[in-house]
């Protein structure tokens, strides 16, 4: 029986469930300094000094450093706009690093934040991109003569087609500023020895840092290394780098002591990069028929007080992805980056294909709003029909690799009843003791399996591929060793079972590591819902050409040709005469002896290493409902059911895959209902708690009625497309959508994200109650 | 948490607990379950030099019947007032009240005593407290006093409790078998209410708002309505008469009238 596609336990769970895992914040080294910021308090402001005087003579301080104290060169990023360090003569948002004190104990080292006095001169904080992009606004970077630091303007913005459209709709939406807040915050600890640098980070990619720390501390990569243990979650808010992880081993070596820096949740809400906080404004031409003609879209990013390589990538991911699952014969294109006082964007789960998902899939009910369609109508007559695969779209980053949108949104209508929902919410909008009834759509797909070449050099990683090394030990189990870095996903589940089906050994025999760049291949890591259709891929090729040389040993034992030998259930045996067999083991062990060995093949020879390339991005895809009930006179509105279909072609564990879905939807959820990371006028956040940055919990969320349906990868021979954003991509939408509806009567075609209570009850003041 | 370096004094009895708050005075704060105390000293806005701990202090633990009147000790933890007998009996509405505290980890550590003192306008059981006019028996140096509940909330986050005192009991009237309700509207299952209304009824009926002023507060004018008989519309029209509700990021002021008047009409009619 295939264990591909079987509901297998996750292997990392015994030991995170009883306690056992080991986060940085776990490690322990003799001798272990504590490592904490000061953190500026001013949105925009120049530093007129820094006395840390008091500080060096809190009891427990070992000592206390300026940027001018260290002299670091700018972290790696944009060229010409890496951020300091340790903030230079300015700082540019609330949180910002500025001075930096060691001591004995983490107690001690907070004390003496406290003690650091900065003299801050204010400038005008910009906390919006209109507020940024205004004449005489402060200016971030002086020398720049503008917030704007990067601008792409459309290359033809067919105007002959709008002006000619039926019908033309212009609609401005607000991606809300958002943070992934992992439950594990950023921590590292730095040993900088004389044998060498070793730091453990809580971060999604080990190499990616390894190789960038020892650059910048001129140091040779044998000698740097970075373990990656436990990491409680990362959201993409882990792939970037701040300032902790290049300080603590520049401290560790002046110290000639171990530096570990754990953040706090305050910390973290301000100083941990943020994602969303993209605008756009968005215009469609279309028939009588609702048929699109023409798509304009225009995204302007909220880049937050420095320029992230990664988060300057987000409008080119969002305007790749604008046209969604439809054929549109025109889509013109136009984005800007632009610098606020806030904490700083890049990636956040879904990164640049929420927001291009949320832009389509409004601007799809606004169609139907106009031509009073029903909203799947206008989506069916718009999709891309299931034959036209390969689907070249108007950006050459995206080519739709394989989808069945239509087929998504039929098992949709299948496993919900939308007739009887319909007749609810009619019937609901008669009777005001009943809640207003919303039901809202997404079609949607995303660009995923970051693999193929070039897709993360540009994010500045070393390659797009993945590396795999399995290494069968004598006793006939495996060892993968993997450069992807889960954290959370059940890589280490997912890969076992697919080693487990091509190699024929034993699930339970065989473990996954990851997370150390000592030990493991040169490797890249885990983002962009890349690892089972790029690593898995690598796991399966690494696989089959062991079986081959196993069947070679066998073969030269059981005096057989190659092309002979079968393997299944822990053995090699030759067709047709079972009784003719040898154990893994045996096969295992006769791998490590020369005198075993055929005269071709030398001593573990059956260990294999592959830097797994794939050929194009994968898409996943899929059709989400929500239906929600909005209570009439406290404008609350619940999520009565969520309904899920997702195509992530093969799936390779339900389980695991529902898990992703699960978890990315809650956000998804989180982000239309609840969450928004806001700043007063000053720059000053005003949601820098749990309190009042609403991340929705587990009785807040509804349960999730699932389908599948199964489009193949056509791109790697597993099929799988990938499944980690999906569930943040396809949910904003049709919540918002559904929440839309539920008002429409009331002449109501759109409300920002999130739909908070307070902002429903003032629609419902306004129409009648 | 790594809060402002303190002292730790932790106090077996009431007596103990009154001594050490003599001889540290205002350097001092009272460490009950600390679900309100602890996150500020966390986030360093309260940076006590000393903390009296009075957790473990059974002797101010008890829920007991009294003849007329229910008395707990100021030390009885939010679940044990949920779960009570005698107070799911006599006064339905406390112990349903406790139940919406936070969630059952917050339940199981924080005290009905330490939530009162708190003086938060955002907590729910001085709401319940305020609705049942509960009187408070305070002890310190010289003795205790009584104050009514009416009395007890003077400012944000302040209360009747001087320094050197400390609430040690509770005493409740009976309210067996008239109806009450408590409505709370929030976000998230563990939020604060945005607003909240407890409302019990009687020949005096109370209703003690939540999160409707700079303290816990009763709609006094509400309350004179429905005694004389007023209409369910009239009474809760009255719902935030004479209130200052707050202005913040989880709802406006006009946005709080609003549902001031909804959740008593929801209590009303349950
Ligand atoms: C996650 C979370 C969610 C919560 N949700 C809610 C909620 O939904 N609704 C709600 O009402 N509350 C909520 N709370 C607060 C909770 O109810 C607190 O337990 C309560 O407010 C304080 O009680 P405590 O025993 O923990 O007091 P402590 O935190 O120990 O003390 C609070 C204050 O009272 C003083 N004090 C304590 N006991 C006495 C005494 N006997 N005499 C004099 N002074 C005293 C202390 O010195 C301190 O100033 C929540 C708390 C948390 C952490």
């Amino acid at each position: 029986m295939s264990i591909v596609g079987t509901k297998v336990i996750r292997k990392e769970d015994p030991n995170l469930l009883t306690g056992r895992g080991q986060f940085v914040d776990d490690i322990q080294l003799t001798g272990t300094t504590h490592m904490a910021f000061v953190r500026s308090t001013e949105a925009h402001a120049l530093i007129k000094g820094i006395d840390v005087s008091a500080a060096l003579e809190c009891e427990g301080v070992i000592g206390a450093w300026t940027a001018a104290d260290l002299e670091l060169p700018p972290l790696p990023g944009v060229p010409g706009l890496e951020r300091p360090a340790l903030a230079i003569d300015k700082v540019r948002f609330v949180g910002e690093a500025v001075a930096v004190i060691v001591a004995e104990s983490k107690y001690a080292a907070a004390d003496g934040t406290e003690l650091v006095i900065v003299d801050y001169e204010p400038l005008g904080a910009v906390t919006s991109i209109e507020e940024a992009t205004a004449e005489d606004a402060p200016l971030l970077y002086e020398e720049l003569g503008s917030n704007t630091v990067a601008e792409v303007p459309t290359e033809d913005d067919h105007q002959a087609i709008f002006d000619a459209a039926p019908h033309t709709e212009t609609i401005k939406l607000v991606n809300n500023r958002c943070t992934a807040a992992p439950i594990e915050t950023n921590a590292c600890l730095a040993d900088y020895g004389p044998a060498g640098l070793t730091i453990w980070a809580s971060f999604q990619a080990p190499h990616h840092l390894r190789n960038r720390i020892s650059a910048w501390l001129d140091i040779p990569q044998d000698q740097c290394r970075v373990i990656t243990p436990d990491v409680g979650g990362g959201f993409g808010q882990k792939i970037n780098f701040t300032p902790e992880f290049f300080v603590a081993p520049v401290l560790s070596k002046i110290l000639n002591r171990p530096v570990k820096y754990s953040q706090t949740r305050s910390e973290a809400m301000t100083s941990m990069y943020h994602g969303r906080a993209q605008e756009q404004e968005v215009s469609v031409a279309f028939d009588n028929e609702g048929k699109i003609q023409a798509l304009k879209v225009f995204a302007s990013q909220d880049m937050g007080g420095y320029a992230d390589g990664t988060g300057m990538g987000m409008p080119v991911l969002t305007t790749a992805m604008s046209a969604g699952c439809y054929v549109i014969p025109n889509v013109s294109i136009a984005w800007r980056n632009v610098l606020t006082n806030t904490t700083p964007i890049a990636a956040y789960r879904g990164a640049g294909r929420p927001e291009a998902t949320y832009l389509i899939e409004r601007a799809m009910d606004h169609i139907a709003y106009k031509l009073d369609m029903d909203p799947t109508e206008v989506r069916r007559r718009n999709y891309i029909p299931k034959d036209s695969f390969p689907y070249p779209t108007h950006s050459e980053l995206a080519v739709y690799d394989s989808g069945n949108f239509e087929g998504a949104l039929d098992e949709l209508l299948n496993i919900m009843d939308y007739e009887s929902l319909r007749e609810e919410q009619a019937a609901n909008r008669e009777n005001s003791q009943k809640p207003l009834l919303g039901i809202g759509f997404s079609s949607w797909l995303e660009i995923a399996g970051f693999g193929p070449p070039g897709s993360l050099e540009g994010f500045g990683h070393l390659g797009s591929w993945e590396s795999v090394q399995i290494r069968i030990q004598p006793d006939g189990s495996a060892i993968i060793y993997t450069g992807a870095s889960p954290h959370g996903q059940g890589t280490v589940t997912t890969f076992a079972q697919i080693a487990s089906e091509y190699l024929g050994i034993d699930y339970e025999k065989i473990s996954v590591r990851h997370g150390d760049t000592a030990t493991i291949p040169q490797g890249i890591g885990t983002m962009g819902s890349r690892q089972v259709a790029v690593g898995g891929e690598g796991v399966k090729n690494a696989s089959l050409k062991i079986v081959e040389n196993a069947k070679s040993i066998a073969a030269h034992k059981l005096e057989a040709n190659p092309e002979d030998i079968e393997v299944a259930d822990g053995s090699l045996f030759v067709k047709g005469t079972p009784s003719k067999n040898l154990t893994w083991a045996e096969v295992a062990t006769f791998s490590f002896q020369r005198l075993e060995l055929p005269e071709t093949m030398d001593p573990g020879s059956l260990d294999t290493t592959i830097l797994q390339e794939v050929p194009n991005f994968s898409f996943p895809s899929g059709a989400y409902a929500c239906v929600i009930e909005i209570d009439r006179q406290t404008g609350d509105a619940r999520i009565r059911d969520m309904y899920l279909v997702d195509d992530c072609g093969t799936v390779i564990n339900p389980l695991l895959a529902e898990g992703q879905v699960h978890g990315g939807v809650a956000q998804g959820i989180a982000q239309a209902l609840y969450e928004e990371f806001s700043y007063d006028e000053n720059g000053q956040p005003t949601t820098a708690t749990f309190i009042d940055y609403l991340m929705p919990g587990a009785p807040d969320l509804p349960s999730y009625i699932s389908g599948r349906i199964n489009t193949p990868n056509p791109n790697n021979s597993l099929g799988a497309k990938g499944i980690g954003e999906s569930g943040s991509v396809g949910t904003p939408p049709a919540v918002m959508n559904a929440v839309v509806d539920a008002v429409r009567h009331l002449g109501v075609t759109h409300i920002d994200m999130p739909a908070t209570p307070q902002k429903l009850w003032e629609i419902l003041q306004g129409g009648s109650k | 948490m790594i809060p402002a370096k303190f002292d730790y004094k932790p106090a077996q009895s009431k007596e103990e607990a009154l001594s050490l708050l003599a001889e540290y005075g205002d350097e001092a704060k009272l460490l009950a379950g600390g679900h309100s105390l602890l996150p500020l000293m966390k986030l360093r806005l309260a940076t006590p030099e000393v903390l009296i701990d009075i957790g473990a202090m059974e002797d101010l633990s008890y829920i007991q019947d009294k003849g007329d009147v229910v008395a707990i000790g100021a030390l009885t933890k939010h679940r044990q007032v949920e779960q009570s007998d005698i107070l799911k009996e006599h006064i339905p509405l406390l112990a349903h009240t406790a139940s919406h505290v936070g969630d059952p980890q917050v339940r199981n550590r924080g005290t009905i005593g330490g939530s009162l003192c708190h003086g938060d306008p955002a907590s729910d059981l001085p709401a319940a407290i305020l609705a049942t006019r509960a009187t408070l028996v305070i002890s310190g140096p010289s003795g205790e006093r009584k104050v009514e509940s009416d009395a007890f909330f003077t400012d944000f986050w302040e209360t009747e409790v001087k320094e050197d005192e400390l609430l040690t009991e509770i005493i409740v009237p009976k309210h067996t078998g008239e109806s009450w309700a408590y409505q709370k509207f929030n976000r998230r299952a563990q939020d604060w209410a945005i607003v909240g209304c407890a409302l019990q009824a009687g020949d005096n009926p109370g209703i003690g708002m939540v999160n409707m002023g700079s303290t816990p507060v009763r709609a006094v004018d509400a309350e004179n309505a429905l005694k004389s008989g007023g209409s369910s519309k009239e009474v809760c029209e009255l719902a935030d008469s004479g209130l200052t509700p707050p202005t913040d990021i989880h709802g406006n002021e006009s946005y709080r009238r609003d549902l001031a008047k909804v959740l008593l009409q929801r209590a009303l009619e349950s």
